[in-house]
């Protein structure tokens, strides 16, 4: 990242909102700042507003308040085609009537290009995506993989600054698209350019983005760097939405130095982080993530019994559900290693968390 | 894993089934039935179709290049005219094979068909034959003074080579006839006298006309095609009915409404006068003329042309002009070099089948076209039903036919035919 926070962002989204139909509000009330050089991931269920806001900064949708900013430039009444942003779009479009050289050319040409500029350049930009040798093949003759490697080649072939992909590897298969994400990861560090990416995958969003806005209900629910965001969520939907997450209803019966004790349902008082909760006498939601829970370890604050339901052998880790505090949903990833106790579907065991693992919630 | 070798006959090194028969036979075998049940379902169809399309067509392609009025009714004289050479003065054989024939048509009162095809060959000699054929019974050797003496048309020797091409069942004479050129009884073409050449600039104008319609058709229909595709669901539908009313409008009530609308006292040109485009006294002709037939062949052809074109913008996602705009295309250019491409199977589609149908079209050019409006088809219905002559009508039919199926392998060739989308 080249510019350092404070100073005037690349792309500033002040007070923006989105209605398509002068009743309910799409985008509510967006405020975002993205510094120059950035991967910044919008990540959200469907109908969250992440493609509107992505489509309103390409400029495809006007917003109905509020202005975008492009380096402290006003663009809302910039059309598309003067906004110099590449795009990735989830079904490629590819004009499937040129070769992919020629799909490559049309920006440049478009831009008045010289020719021999142009050839140097879509080869260039080819080789870059490891499609070199595909130039004179027509968009239908190329895997799916391939032309997601076309398409991106063709975003970033005009050298633009900012490029937005919407869902760029959602028609793509697992392993495919664990293999794009590491090469738009290394493509994003070599060149430098700023990306705005809209996916639904949150696995998609941790592994390339620099920051993640999770989007719902038209609204910004966190922005945070990755790991933040899974350790540290700011709200119940956002710990329900990155990643598994065990829940527990209470009650917090006091607040002291930003610990609270909740008084489970069907259970004893607990630590917990007071995170988003709204204080004394209030319900709470407890979010503790499944790898975090210690089986059978003396010496832990937060105790209880569990009775084990259920046993999936995973490989790497063995998946435990159980039974505490009378919720059956209750996940704990217990690693695979030789010394670890052998756990029996039926018998019931002791489960406990550090307080610092355990954040109040607000309650959905 | 059972060794693949063990399916493989040794000899041919044919695959076997797990029996010990060729797939292949296997496989024929167990299609044998559904094959035979795809056949059934189309049986009946086949056969209406062979019944009521095929064989009429091909029969009426045949008389293009048959007709045997001439040797049913005069078998004697019929194969005697073939062999004369067409320059030697007429044999008494001739003459007297005619004579007999005559007296028997007479009888059988086909005389009259006997004449009127002689006299598509030469005119003039129609009330010749019928004359003649009251005398002939009265007659009697020898035949060439007799004949001549009954008329003295029967001297000239062109009244002979007129029955010598007559007698001739296949013939190309009705080919060239709708060609504008003669074929003559030395076996020669020859173009026909200038104020009898009419079908092939009635051909090259239909064609003008057909493509003008087409033309027409494009540039009207293409923006409606695109608004309807681009409109949401709802509003999209309702300009569909519209799009389809003219389908469902009887014929006779829109050519009336042409008239209301064209005629020289009608609606139209009473806006004109009244906005001041044109004088009270010098009103547009508007219809009973070519202008009536392009302007009521597109209304009715529209629909032909906007649903091929509506069907194939609906299948180009919207993408792909945003990607054009957002790798820095202006409006224009992402639609000249984006969606224009994309809407040419549409724009091929729809525009063979307008001018395949405006090629061909009859009842709007007979109803709206007048004098000057009529197309090849309003003169292929004339033959077949005035002047009778349906030999000349298969003719031109059948050179429609080639003109259309040249234009359709041509379409094949430059755009490809299974680039067309028809919906």
């Amino acid at each position: 990242m080249t510019d350092t926070p404070g100073e005037r962002p690349f792309v500033h989204f002040d007070g923006v909102q989105k209605s398509y139909d002068g009743e309910t509000l799409v985008v509510k009330n967006l405020n975002l700042e993205i510094g120059q050089g950035e991967f910044v991931t919008m990540l959200g269920p469907s109908g969250s507003g992440k493609t509107t806001c992505l489509m309103m900064l390409a400029g495809f949708e006007a917003a109905t308040h509020g202005e975008i900013y492009l380096k402290g430039q006003p663009v809302n009444n910039v059309s598309p085609h003067k906004r110099n942003i590449g795009m990735v779009f989830q079904n490629y479009a590819l004009f499937p009537h040129m070769t992919v050289g020629e799909n490559l050319a049309f920006p440049l040409q478009v831009r008045k290009m010289s020719r021999s500029d142009v050839k140097q350049k879509v080869q260039r930009a080819l080789e870059m995506v490891q499609m070199g040798e595909f130039g004179a093949r027509k968009p239908a003759q190329l895997s799916g993989g391939q032309q997601q490697r076309v398409a991106l080649a063709r975003a970033l072939v005009f050298e633009p600054e900012l490029v937005l992909m919407d869902e760029p590897l959602g028609a793509l298969d697992k392993q495919l698209r664990e293999h794009m994400q590491y090469e738009i990861k290394h493509l994003h560090e070599q060149l430098g350019v700023t990306v705005v990416y809209v996916t639904h995958d949150q696995s998609e969003a941790l592994t390339m983005s620099d920051r993640v806005a999770v989007f719902d209900d038209g609204i910004i629910q966190q922005l945070a760097p990755p790991s933040v965001l899974y350790e540290q969520p700011d709200n119940a939907f956002v710990a329900q939405f990155i990643g598994e997450n065990n829940r527990l209803t209470g009650n917090v019966t006091e607040i002291v130095d930003g610990v609270a004790r909740v008084q489970l349902e069907n259970g004893p008082i607990v630590n917990a982080l007071a995170v988003n909760c709204d204080g004394v006498g209030q319900k709470t939601q407890l979010s503790i993530r499944p790898e975090r829970i210690q089986i059978n370890s003396a010496g832990i604050p937060n105790q209880m019994e569990g009775r084990v339901l259920e046993l999936i052998y995973l490989g790497d880790h063995i998946r435990c559900r159980m039974q505490v505090c009378d919720h059956d949903d209750f996940i704990v990833k217990v690693p695979n290693s030789p010394e670890h106790t052998m756990l029996q579907v039926g018998q019931t065991y002791n489960v406990g968390w550090q307080t610092s693992d355990c954040r109040a919630l607000d309650v959905i | 894993m059972t060794d693949v070798t063990h399916f493989r006959d040794e000899k041919t090194g044919l695959l076997l089934a797990s029996d010990g028969t060729p797939l292949k036979t296997k496989l024929r075998q167990s299609l044998k039935t559904s094959r035979r049940r795809a056949f059934m379902l189309v049986a009946p169809l086949l056969l209406f179709i062979m019944a009521s399309f095929v064989i009429p067509i091909l029969g009426l392609l045949w008389q293009g290049v048959s007709n045997a009025t001439y040797e049913d009714s005069m078998p004697r004289s019929a194969p005697i005219m073939r062999a004369w050479d067409g320059s030697s003065p007429p044999s008494e054989e001739m003459a007297a094979a005619i004579v007999a024939d005559m007296i028997d048509a007479r009888k059988a009162k086909t005389i009259g068909k006997v004449a009127t095809r002689v006299n598509r060959e030469e005119s003039g000699t129609r009330s010749l034959f019928t004359k003649t054929a009251r005398r002939a019974a009265k007659m009697e050797a020898p035949f060439v003074a007799a004949l001549e003496k009954a008329d003295k048309d029967w001297a000239n020797i062109e009244t002979w080579r007129a029955i010598k091409i007559a007698a001739t069942s296949l013939t190309p004479a009705f080919y060239a006839a709708a060609v504008d050129m003669k074929y003559t009884a030395d076996g020669e073409f020859v173009e026909q006298s200038e104020e009898r050449q009419i079908y092939v600039s009635l051909f090259v104008k239909t064609i003008l006309v057909a493509g003008g319609v087409m033309l027409c058709c494009l540039l009207l229909g293409y923006p409606v095609a695109y608004l309807m595709a681009h409109l949401p669901a709802k509003t999209s539908n309702m300009l569909m009915i519209l799009v389809l009313l003219p389908f469902w409008t009887s014929l006779l009530v829109r050519t009336t409404a042409w008239i209301a609308m064209l005629q020289a006292q009608g609606v139209l040109n009473d806006l004109f006068v009244f906005i001041g485009i044109t004088s009270d006294d010098a009103r547009f002709s508007l219809i009973y003329n070519m202008t009536g037939t392009v302007i009521a062949m597109t209304h009715i052809l529209l629909p032909f042309m906007i649903l091929p074109l509506y069907s194939v913008m609906r299948s180009i996602p919207i993408s792909h002009v945003r990607a054009a705009k957002s790798l820095g295309a202006t409006n224009w250019t992402a639609f000249w070099r984006v969606y224009f491409p994309a809407t040419v199977p549409g724009i091929g589609a729809g525009g063979l089948l307008v001018f395949i149908l405006a090629i061909g079209y009859y009842i709007t050019p007979a109803l709206v076209g007048g004098q000057d409006g009529q197309l090849i088809s309003n003169f292929i219905a004339y033959h077949m039903q005035r002047s009778l002559n349906w030999s000349l009508a298969a003719a031109l039919g059948g050179i429609l036919l080639a003109i259309v199926l040249f234009l359709y392998w041509l379409y094949d060739r430059v755009v490809g035919i299974d680039n067309m989308k028809l919906g």
